[in-house]
């Protein structure tokens, strides 16, 4: 579904905070594959799904979905085939805009844009229905704007927004770090519901260790924008917290360097 | 006070006109989130291009719609320089009203064309405020034009076109993960809004009898006044995104209001355009004011 060949991306280039984000790397994902992201502070997580994404263009390398190569396509033209769910969730909503109105531009999504009424009626059940499954009460709170929702709701809201027009690959940038633990955990167990009943590729970044093992059933690790151990299957579930740790003192010569992901052990 | 009464229904006509301007600025200052400098310019466009279509024979309604092209020109003269070329949206337009004041000299061949209201068939003018049939007011004019303009924008910003750019407006991050093109739906809403603008220098150029070089400086601290009145006043009672723009609308009439009041109050008139600027200063700086020294100390939900 998804191949990424060899690609490269540094930043601020040849001045004192240049910074090589993505050195040479590689990365191909299986047709409904759902695999965790982990590392450290700086390690490329974020860099690697913007890059898919086409935030900006890589420097080298290519990276093709579905058999299409897009490593030229502006992002928002690739945008038709990706669903994303940023980390902070004022950025995946319009806040002055409307719940339907913010379902309504992401059923677009992919579509060409028209002279054609930007929400018809017949929408409306279906987002009563998609927004009546996450359990928070909007779906009778169509018209409500985004802004009055809280970050868990919108962040919920994002995801059905990033999955309604079924996207190929499914990016999501630690979707749940700006959450307290109890809605973090929700939009969490509403991420698998999703990914599972569709079937959805997906590349999820996580600060937390124990998500990252449960979650999915491929797991890789990052470190100075490169992938330094990739697992799948059966090994993936045996792993503990600790044997990550190990892993990444063994791989990287030094101790884990993400802050946050060492108070969430 | 009978002067003061007399000047009311000018101050409304050239309130109305200006009216139509201030919605420019809306879309651009609002929806867009883009303060665009280049209306300075682009008001004049529209008077100068009308005026001199007018003079070379052309009928109002194709000067008035000649004018309307050329705001739309100067529109995405602005947005090229903005999205295609990478600067800043403030520069961007501050750019285009400089080239403006050269073209606009060009256009009109001298700082200042005059139109003779007795030998050409005007749609507005200062004359046709009071003694005439109701169908020739000014007022009356102005008034249907607006409203014409309004259920177009609202029909407009209903449709999936409309929508994306609100959304490219509201959160640029969101409408490019949606698959929206943000840079062509930013040039396509500063040349909507500066079409309007020109098409308001169209008909003030026509209301006064005249196009002028200088009769744009300033055009968007007007605008901005009325936007920040109409909010001010009618905020609270208008929800509807037509009814917001026809209290843009009022805004700019209050506007027009409040100046001949002061006028007749005997304000030397050479202070207005400084009147004027502290007004909106100090109203573009209550919500900073407010967040400041007014807001209570409750904690919002998530990082909003």
């Amino acid at each position: 579904m998804l191949v990424v060949k060899n690609i490269s991306k540094t930043f601020n280039p040849g001045t004192v905070n240049e910074k090589q984000a993505l050195r040479g790397l590689s990365l191909t994902l299986a047709d409904g594959d759902f695999v965790t992201v982990i590392g450290g502070n700086g390690a490329g997580k974020s860099t690697l799904l913007n890059a898919i994404a086409g935030t900006w263009q890589v420097d080298e390398g290519q990276i093709i979905i579905d058999g299409m190569d897009v490593t030229k396509l502006p992002e928002h033209k690739r945008a038709a085939f990706l669903g994303r769910v940023f980390q902070d969730p004022m950025n995946g909503t319009a806040a002055t805009m409307g719940i339907e109105e913010n379902l309504a531009l992401a059923l677009r999504r992919g579509h060409r844009r028209t002279l054609k009424s930007g929400i018809v009626n017949s929408e409306r059940k279906l987002y009563r229905d998609l927004l009546a499954k996450l359990n928070l009460g909007l779906e009778n709170r169509l018209t409500s704007k985004v802004g009055l929702l809280s970050g868990g709701q919108r962040q919920a809201l994002t995801l059905l927004m990033a999955t309604l027009e079924k996207p190929k690959l499914l990016l999501l940038d630690e979707h749940t770090a700006a959450l307290d633990p109890k809605t973090a955990a929700k939009v969490l167990e509403t991420t698998e519901t999703i990914v599972n009943q569709d079937h959805l590729t997906t590349l999820m970044i996580t600060h937390n260790m124990k998500d990252a093992i449960q979650i999915g059933n491929r797991l890789i690790m990052m470190n100075e924008g490169q992938i330094i151990y990739d697992v799948a299957g059966e090994e993936k579930k045996r792993l503990t917290v600790e044997d990550l740790l190990h892993k990444f003192a063994e791989a990287s010569g030094g101790a884990f360097a993400n802050d946050r992901m060492i108070l969430a052990k | 006070m009978i002067s003061l009464l007399n000047a009311l229904p000018g101050a409304v006509a050239q309130g109305l006109i200006w009216g139509i301007m201030a919605i420019g600025v809306y879309l651009t200052y609002r929806i867009l989130d883009i303060a665009d400098l280049t209306v300075d310019g682009s008001l004049c466009t529209g008077g100068a291009v009308c005026i001199m279509l007018m003079l070379s024979g052309y009928n109002v309604w194709a000067a008035l719609f000649g004018a309307l092209l050329a705001g739309m020109v100067s529109g995405l003269a602005t947005g090229l320089l903005h999205t295609f070329m990478g600067i800043p949206a403030i520069l961007a337009g501050i750019l285009t009203q400089l080239g403006l004041y050269s073209t606009n000299l060009k256009t009109m061949g001298k700082a200042n064309q005059a139109i003779n209201v007795d030998k050409f068939d005007l749609l507005v003018s200062l004359r046709f405020t009071k003694n005439v049939p109701f169908y020739k007011n000014t007022i009356v004019i102005v008034a249907i034009l607006i409203i014409v303009l309004i259920v177009f924008l609202y029909w407009f910003f209903g449709t999936e076109l409309g929508c994306s750019l609100r959304a490219t407006g509201c959160n640029d991050k969101m409408a490019r993960a949606q698959g929206i093109n943000t840079s062509l739906n930013r040039v396509l809403g500063l040349m909507i809004s500066n079409g309007l603008v020109a098409l308001s220098g169209a008909l003030l150029a026509q209301y006064q009898g005249f196009a002028d070089i200088n009769m744009g400086r300033g055009a968007i601290v007007i605008g901005l006044a009325a936007v920040i009145i109409g909010e001010a006043v009618f905020g609270r009672i208008f929800h509807n995104f037509g009814f917001r723009l026809l209290g843009v609308v009022l805004g700019s009439i209050i506007y027009y209001l409040v100046l001949q009041f002061v006028i007749w109050m005997g304000i030397d008139t050479d202070l207005l355009k400084l009147l004027s600027a502290v007004v909106v200063a100090i109203f573009l700086a209550i919500p900073t004011w407010k967040d400041r020294y007014f807001s209570k100390p409750v904690k919002k939900g998530g990082k909003s």
